[in-house]
């Protein structure tokens, strides 16, 4: 079964390098799509495996699959293979040599998320989450406008910064375990509880690598890279940046607090998430209420949402079934407005939300599912995130933060105020001045992806037998019993 | 006989490396911050083989000639990579005058070494005591990073920051496995390029490198 961990890695690799060889084919705008898939099987084999009771690895111990690695890789893939399909470049644009790039690093982007959930290494892990910033750096630039130029400068700067401020944490963490008998960034061996690491410096080092992940996952005050980088990259790189990059940076987090747990307690990291994830929230509620343009919209949407997750962390195990639920819902969902964004924002050519009104009465094949995956978004049953929202806050009540739930919970109404204005501005009405139109009932793109995506969202909380036993063990494995 | 060079030998290096940082702080010419990187690099380098030599690793000379070749000659040839009759005339108007900055670079070392005494419990081994520098470079950098203007400058200080960190892994646990180290490498060195490549193609969007200018994007 091992070799499977292999597939995610070298996989994207083949088809990246086969972007790049195809020369004018038509072909290669299925790069993407390949690669996705690749990484959602492999994902899924590692998923079986797990259950079956195996904990897949190989390289000497350098990749591991636990249930919480495999769910990760399943979610990666599944948000990927949403993104490039939907947002598939038309046969003639895909001949261009910007386009052989372009789909070779998103093969590459793919590659290195996997390699980031599969390492058994903070220290690799860390490199990966790296190579992720490397991969999208031109992907934000993609389009050479002046706008995504800035975009990109500010991502690639402060996103590395915050890596580096990562790698100085994992660096204390690493000199911490030299106190010991075998020196090493392993996080299975870091999170045995009968090492003796030394406190102050797991302090320190946790501290640090938290907040380095933090600025990755997009989480406030470190946020201001991401509204930029959001609403310029091209529709499915925001979808997968968006969907997956936080949440597996996001994942990182889990894994540095699994070991500092064990040595200082939950305490400390709590707080520190709790500030982060309420001032997140706080963030996106003051910035939405007058936000102009949809790309940007969604993208403090994913602040908003990213906090709300890191509140679930700093609550701890009750609430992680919820929160990598959660990690699930959002991808998918976000992946499907960012594709529905780009397609909107092809035939209306503004980024305006008060240019583009009456959607639903002019172009109903966009506003549909916009509609409704707005609606899942802001967190209507049955899509899964109303129910990871309901699994947090109760959690939250049940270990004693209510006072931070509480106030998330008025900044989530305010938000969700926001949001619902917003969305009614673009979509109902009347056209202006009565001018004759016919109704577009295109989806201007592939339509499976968008109906597979909202499906998955609002049947996958319904489903005990595989999801939810495998989010109790993915819990299990981050030393929560629940 | 080296024993008792040791002590000497990282207390030379780790002060050339202060001093290099704290003169790329002084420094206004980008010309001169590049040579001071590259000796930077290079001091780095020789700790690194210091630290081998002491600890009797030869695994750790490896990665000492890794770092020269990178941070000693890679990086500084890719940053200087165009006409040197232009670079030369690149000034630096920093947020901070010399005074301020030089000043801020005093209160930065000194509170390192109160953090690193204190909150860490270092400094009862002759590495444990030079790590103070390390951490002072990553916060000189932070200085550099904000309060720079210009694209290739504000690289600069994003360097300096990685050398720091880089530094304060050698002293405190003589440095991280060597895969990682090389993956590191690895992923500045591209860092470095993709911002190369993003100032260059500033200079063509924007007629210039002043990050000031990146402005159009807000809510």
């Amino acid at each position: 079964m091992s070799f499977v961990l292999w597939i995610p890695l070298v996989g994207p690799l083949v088809f990246a390098g086969l972007s790049l060889l195809l020369g004018g084919s038509a072909l290669r705008r299925f790069v993407g799509v390949a690669a996705s898939s690749a990484v959602l099987v492999s994902g899924l084999l590692l998923v079986s495996a797990v259950l079956g009771g195996s904990v897949p690895d190989s390289g000497g111990g350098m990749l591991r699959a636990d249930a919480l690695s495999a769910y990760m890789l399943s979610v990666v893939g599944a948000v990927g293979l949403i993104s490039t399909w939907g947002g598939l470049s038309s046969a003639a644009s895909s001949r261009t040599k910007d386009a052989a790039g372009y789909e070779a690093l998103i093969a590459l982007f793919l590659a290195a998320m996997s390699l980031a959930v599969l390492a058994d290494s903070i220290g690799l892990m860390w490199a990966a989450v790296e190579a992720t910033t490397i991969a999208t750096a031109f992907l934000v630039g993609h389009h050479r406008t002046r706008r995504s130029l800035e975009a990109a400068w500010k991502y690639v700067i402060l996103g590395s910064v915050g890596v580096a401020i990562a790698l100085l944490g994992i660096v204390l963490i690493y000199a911490a375990s030299v106190g010991t008998d075998t020196p090493t960034l392993s996080w299975v061996l870091l999170s045995q509880s009968t090492r003796g690491l030394d406190p102050a410096l797991i302090t320190a080092g946790g501290a640090l690598a938290v907040l380095g992940f933090a600025t990755k996952s997009g989480l406030a005050p470190m946020h201001s890279w991401l509204p930029d980088a959001h609403s310029q990259a091209p529709a499915p790189v925001s979808g997968l940046m968006s969907g997956v990059l936080l949440s597996v940076a996001l994942y990182a987090i889990l894994r540095i607090q699994s070991i500092t747990n064990l040595v200082i307690g939950p305490e400390f990291l709590r707080t520190m998430l709790s500030i982060g994830g309420l001032l997140s929230l706080l963030v996106a509620a003051s910035l939405l209420i007058r936000q102009r343009d949809y790309k940007r919209m969604l993208a403090y949407s994913s602040i908003e949402h990213m906090g709300l997750m890191a509140i679930g962390v700093a609550i701890g195990p009750a609430a992680l079934p919820s929160v990598l639920l959660y990690i699930l819902g959002h991808g998918l969902i976000k992946a499907t407005l960012f594709v529905i964004s780009g397609r909107i924002l092809k035939v209306e050519g503004t980024p305006v939300i008060s240019d583009v009104r009456a959607l639903l009465v002019r172009r109903p094949g966009l506003a549909v599912p916009w509609l409704i995956a707005m609606a899942a978004i802001v967190g209507f049953p049955p899509f899964s995130i109303f129910f990871s929202e309901v699994g947090i806050i109760m959690a939250g009540w049940s270990v004693g933060l209510g006072g931070v739930v509480g106030a998330a919970l008025v900044l989530l109404l305010v938000i969700f105020a926001a949001f619902t204005r917003l969305t009614v501005q673009m979509t109902i009405g009347a056209p202006p001045d009565g001018a004759a139109f016919t109704p577009d009932y295109s989806s201007h793109g592939p339509r499976l992806p968008i109906i597979l995506a909202l499906a998955t969202t609002a049947t996958v909380a319904f489903v005990a037998e595989p999801v939810g036993t495998l989010l109790l063990q993915a819990t299990a494995v981050l030393g929560g019993t629940n | 006989m080296f024993e008792t060079f040791y002590p000497q030998l990282i207390g030379l290096c780790t002060g050339a490396l202060l001093l290099t940082s704290a003169l790329m702080v002084w420094r206004h010419s980008l010309l001169a911050s590049i040579r001071l990187l590259a000796l930077q690099g290079m001091a780095l380098a020789a700790l690194v083989a210091v630290i081998g030599i002491a600890e009797g690793e030869p695994e750790l000379v490896l990665v000492s000639l890794l770092i020269l070749s990178v941070k000693g000659v890679g990086l500084p040839w890719v940053l200087a990579h165009q006409s040197k009759a232009s670079i030369k005339q690149i000034q630096e108007s920093p947020r901070l005058n010399p005074t301020a900055a030089l000043l801020a670079v005093t209160l930065l070392t000194i509170l390192s070494y109160v953090v690193v005494s204190r909150v860490f419990g270092l400094g009862d081994t002759t590495t444990g005591h030079a790590a103070p520098i390390g951490l002072a470079m990553v916060l000189i950098g932070f200085l550099l990073l904000i309060s720079r203007r210009r694209a290739r400058s504000q690289l600069i200080g994003f360097l300096l920051l990685d050398n720091g960190i880089a530094t304060l892994a050698f002293l405190t646990s003589g440095g991280v496995p060597i895969l990682l180290e090389f993956a590191v490498s690895l992923d500045v060195l591209l860092v470095v390029l993709i911002l190369h490549v993003f100032a260059g193609r500033m200079r063509t969007k924007f007629g210039g490198t002043a990050v000031d200018q990146l402005r159009e994007l807000h809510d």
